[in-house]
């Protein structure tokens, strides 16, 4: 029985990193199934996105949700700035330039924040009804953790509504599929773009956020868990909220695990699985072929 | 008697749902002038990338001068002498004219792998890029990059890739889309010039085009074979007529 | 036909059979190289440091400004040459410097080969991940075996013999290690531009440009990118292991995504494809890093971003390639002077 709950508060724990690298990374799956664009910017909007919540609930002396949703409007607002000012140039350029481009702004925005708020860990105090530890029953488990994957699977059930019932989503799923023949729809693709850009970036803001708690947040977040980022979307598949789940999901408890029982190795393991999987489907497991 | 030189029997393709090619049984002669003609969506293009590898077959299978290529790489068909020019110009937009078709006769020569020479030593690799867009009438052009050139000229560029390969079945895919047609009849003279015995499949919608080269014309609807016959019998069938020459063009 | 003779003499003809000439400025590096050497002999440990950037960026602009392979993973060659000449060196198998050089780049050849067999396959996304994770594969493997790698920490104190039996070699000799760096880095020069402008070199270009067409005019395409891979892979081993060498230790920076970065930056800073790219943005790159950091830690860090922006949406060609544009658009102008021919 102990090793059954050590198990399972293993496999929680797992599941709260999981969610958050989900969380983060749907945006950037999106991004490079719809767009192509490889955003290597991407944890930089998710490190601008903790700041502003951190910031703004300490110097607002708002609450932990209401500063999770000024985080969200407010990275979305400034990434969809970026997006039709600069990301828009890069469209049709090749990958190299997208990847230096985006590094370089990833750069910059470690750079600003060092300067503006410094080097320093932010820490990120909870409410009280997050702490502390939650009854499930059959153990006790971290409130917070909990709350975590409540909210990842809330995400992900209104996320897969929005993607298949919605008409937005629908434009997004044609413009994913075959961007010319959604243009010849009629599909404004443009404002399509902007719209996903922004959302994907409140999204990835929320995981900041949201995983501050065990992640921290310093200005080294941006490039600091990227190739994580970058391997969940890599395995589930750009452009599939499923792919990006399942992957987080996966690797996320698999991280978890490895790292508990194999302290040393347990990273080897997740490269040699991503290397072999994406040979095996370049694709990643639900991306389309092409 | 003429001999066959490239040939599909009974070649099927699927895309899922979609028969792009079905059950074509198709010959193209030593020396034939023959195009292929059919509406849009009909799987021109995609039988062209049966025949040169692109794509293989779902069933059936393909014959080069009675060898069972079917399954043979892309690479290997070439050197074993099919050529073919893209309905959109897949050129090597970086690169001069000249290194354009430096590279396909490099490639068909064997120099290509050298590694310890220059490319410029290999004068007669450049001698024969030159003369081939001497034919073409782009040799004014040779040193500008392709990026920079007119999309008429890059289409002779495109013809001249496949030329650079000396090939005995040459496949070439609308070669005079997009071009000037004060120019179109460079293409035709360049293939008129070619030896007697190479076999060339011509794609296009051009009819003019097509009835002025033309020896044997197939007509492809629907990825089946629909037709096939000289171009006097294409012209005056009526069937022909009702579902492709009277919906595209109304040429008489 | 009357044109016959005169073909051969067209401009085109005549710039592609002179290509490879050595043109007025090319003993340019290796004269102010020298001039280095002479003018700040305190300063030779910078030198040496830059000259290997110079070497590892070579080797990655063969495979991704030749050939187009778009690698975030090239460190994994240079830290597999550095640990080769380091653990060879610790355990005393093998410690003189120039065979030793060769036993980083057999290796690091050998890993080459054997990835670039199974990722060449892949392109885009694909192939970046793949190559980072790669790296990052090799980077945990040396830490994990950290008995022979020293893990974490790396391996100090590796001693070389004097070179040729003559010259002694640590870090104590920087004019030494200075020399020994600059030809082995102009052997590897000499090589690498000899393969750009062979017939093999120009077949890569094509790769580059046009993937899809290389295929049709039948050339064996993946063998020609793994054959690339491998010697870039090679000449990137050769520059870790004589970074190694230099330092007198090994560790896991060598292998890091950190190197993988500043390596591409510095070839894409000076413009990739042109062979020259890596002297120039090395040498931006360090006297850059050198001069912010000096005003302000985060300043160059800050700097650096604002630069790769600019690169990627206003100078693809790097500063070469804004180089060549300024002159270009004063050539027509030159060109007058002469009377038309």
């Amino acid at each position: 029985m102990i090793f059954g709950i050590d198990f399972a508060s293993m496999i929680l724990g797992g599941m709260a990193w999981g969610v958050v690298l989900f969380i983060v990374s749907v945006g950037l799956s999106v991004t490079m199934g719809l767009m192509g664009f490889v955003n290597l910017a991407h944890g930089a909007f998710a490190m601008l996105g903790g700041y502003i919540i951190v910031l703004s609930m300490r110097h607002l002396g708002i609450g932990f949700i209401p500063a999770l949703a000024v985080g969200f409007f407010g990275t979305a607002a400034i990434s969809m700035l970026f997006e039709r000012t600069l990301y828009s140039r890069l469209y049709k350029a090749g990958e190299l330039d997208q990847v230096l481009f985006t590094i370089g702004l990833a750069f910059i925005f470690i750079a600003s924040l060092t300067v503006f708020v410094g080097p320093e860990n932010q820490p990120v105090t909870l409410p009280p009804e997050l702490r502390g530890q939650f009854d499930l029953g059959f153990m006790q488990y971290r409130t917070y953790s909990i709350f975590i994957i409540a909210v990842g699977v809330a995400i992900v059930v209104g996320l897969w509504l929005g993607f298949e019932r919605t008409r937005f989503g629908a434009q997004i799923r044609a413009a994913v599929d075959n961007r010319r023949m959604a243009e010849s729809l009629g599909i404004n693709i443009d404002r399509l773009f902007s719209i996903t850009f922004g959302f994907g970036s409140g999204m990835a803001a929320l995981g900041g956020g949201l995983g501050a708690e065990f992640l921290g947040l310093d200005p080294q977040y941006a490039l600091k868990y990227l190739v994580f980022f970058l391997i969940v979307v890599a395995v589930g598949g750009a452009g599939s909220i499923v792919g990006v789940f399942s992957a987080s999901l996966i690797i996320g408890v698999l991280d978890f695990v490895l790292k508990k029982y194999v302290p040393q190795g347990g990273t080897l393991f997740i490269y040699a699985l991503t290397i072999l999987l994406l040979l095996w489907r370049p694709q990643g497991l639900f991306g389309k072929s092409t | 008697m003429t001999a066959t030189l490239l040939e599909t029997r009974s070649v099927s393709k699927n895309f899922g749902a979609l028969r792009a090619a079905s059950d074509v049984t198709f010959k193209l002669e030593e020396g034939a002038r023959h195009a292929l003609i059919g509406p849009n969506g009909a799987g021109k293009t995609t039988f062209i990338n049966l025949l040169t590898g692109v794509l293989l077959p779902t069933s059936g299978a393909v014959y080069l001068k009675g060898q069972d290529i079917t399954t043979m790489e892309q690479a290997a068909r070439v050197k074993r002498g099919i050529a073919r020019t893209f309905q959109i110009n897949r050129l090597f937009r970086g690169l001069s004219v000249l290194e354009n078709v430096y590279i396909s006769v490099a490639e068909r020569v064997g120099a290509a792998p050298q590694m310890l020479k220059p490319a410029g030593a290999r004068r007669d690799v450049i001698d024969e890029a030159m003369h081939l867009l001497e034919t073409l009438k782009i040799a004014n052009d040779a040193h500008h990059t392709i990026a920079g050139l007119p999309y008429g000229r890059q289409r002779l560029v495109e013809l001249a890739i496949a030329l650079g390969l000396k090939p005995e079945v040459l496949l070439l895919d609308e070669p005079a889309a997009g071009v000037p047609s004060a120019e179109s009849h460079i293409i035709l003279d360049a293939i008129d010039a070619l030896p007697k015995t190479i076999g060339v499949l011509i794609i296009d919608h051009d009819m003019d085009l097509v009835f002025r080269f033309a020896k044997k014309i197939t007509v492809l609807v629907r990825g089946a074979i629909f037709a096939e016959g000289t171009p006097k019998e294409i012209g005056a069938n009526p069937d022909v007529r009702a579902v492709y020459l009277g919906q595209a063009t109304t040429h008489g | 036909m009357s044109a016959m003779p005169t073909l051969t003499e067209h401009p085109a003809a005549l710039a592609l059979t002179r290509r490879h000439r050595l043109r007025w400025w090319e003993p340019l590096p290796w004269v102010l190289a020298l001039a280095f050497y002479f003018l700040f002999p305190r300063h030779l440990g910078f030198g040496t440091e830059l000259l290997i950037m110079v070497l590892f960026a070579i080797s990655l602009d063969l495979a991704l400004g030749y050939a187009g392979i778009i690698t975030l993973g090239h460190a994994a060659f240079f830290g597999a040459g550095a640990y080769t000449v380091g653990m060879l060196a610790q355990y005393g198998i093998w410690t003189e410097p120039i065979t030793g050089l060769i036993a980083g780049a057999a290796v690091a050849a050998l890993i080459g080969f054997l990835s670039g067999l199974v990722l060449l396959r892949t392109t885009g996304l694909t192939l970046l991940m793949l190559t980072l994770c790669t790296m990052a594969l090799l980077e945990e493997a040396a830490n994990l075996g950290h008995d022979w790698t020293g893990g974490f920490d790396g391996l100090t104190g590796i001693t070389i013999p004097p070179l040729f039996g003559l010259f002694e070699f640590n870090p104590l000799f920087p004019k030494t290690q200075y020399l020994y760096v600059l030809g082995v880095l102009f052997v590897c020069f000499v090589f690498a531009r000899t393969l750009v402008y062979s017939p093999f070199g120009q077949s890569l270009t094509g790769i580059r440009e046009n993937t899809l067409r290389m295929h049709a005019v039948g050339a064996p395409v993946r063998t020609r990118l793994v054959v690339c891979y491998t010697i870039s892979a090679a000449l990137a081993g050769i520059a870790g292991g004589i970074w190694a060498q230099a330092n007198a230790y090994v560790n896991l920076s060598t292998l890091g995504l950190d190197r993988a970065a500043t390596v591409l930056i510095i070839l894409v800073l000076g413009g990739y494809g042109r062979l020259y790219g890596a002297f120039v943005g090395a040498l931006a790159y360090m006297a850059l890093a050198h001069f912010l950091s000096q005003v302000y830690p985060t300043a160059w860090q800050l700097g650096l971003g604002l630069l790769l922006v600019a690169i990627a949406l206003f100078a693809r060609g790097g500063i070469i390639g804004v180089g060549e544009t300024l002159v270009q658009r004063l050539r027509p102008k030159m060109y007058q002077k002469q009377p038309p021919s």
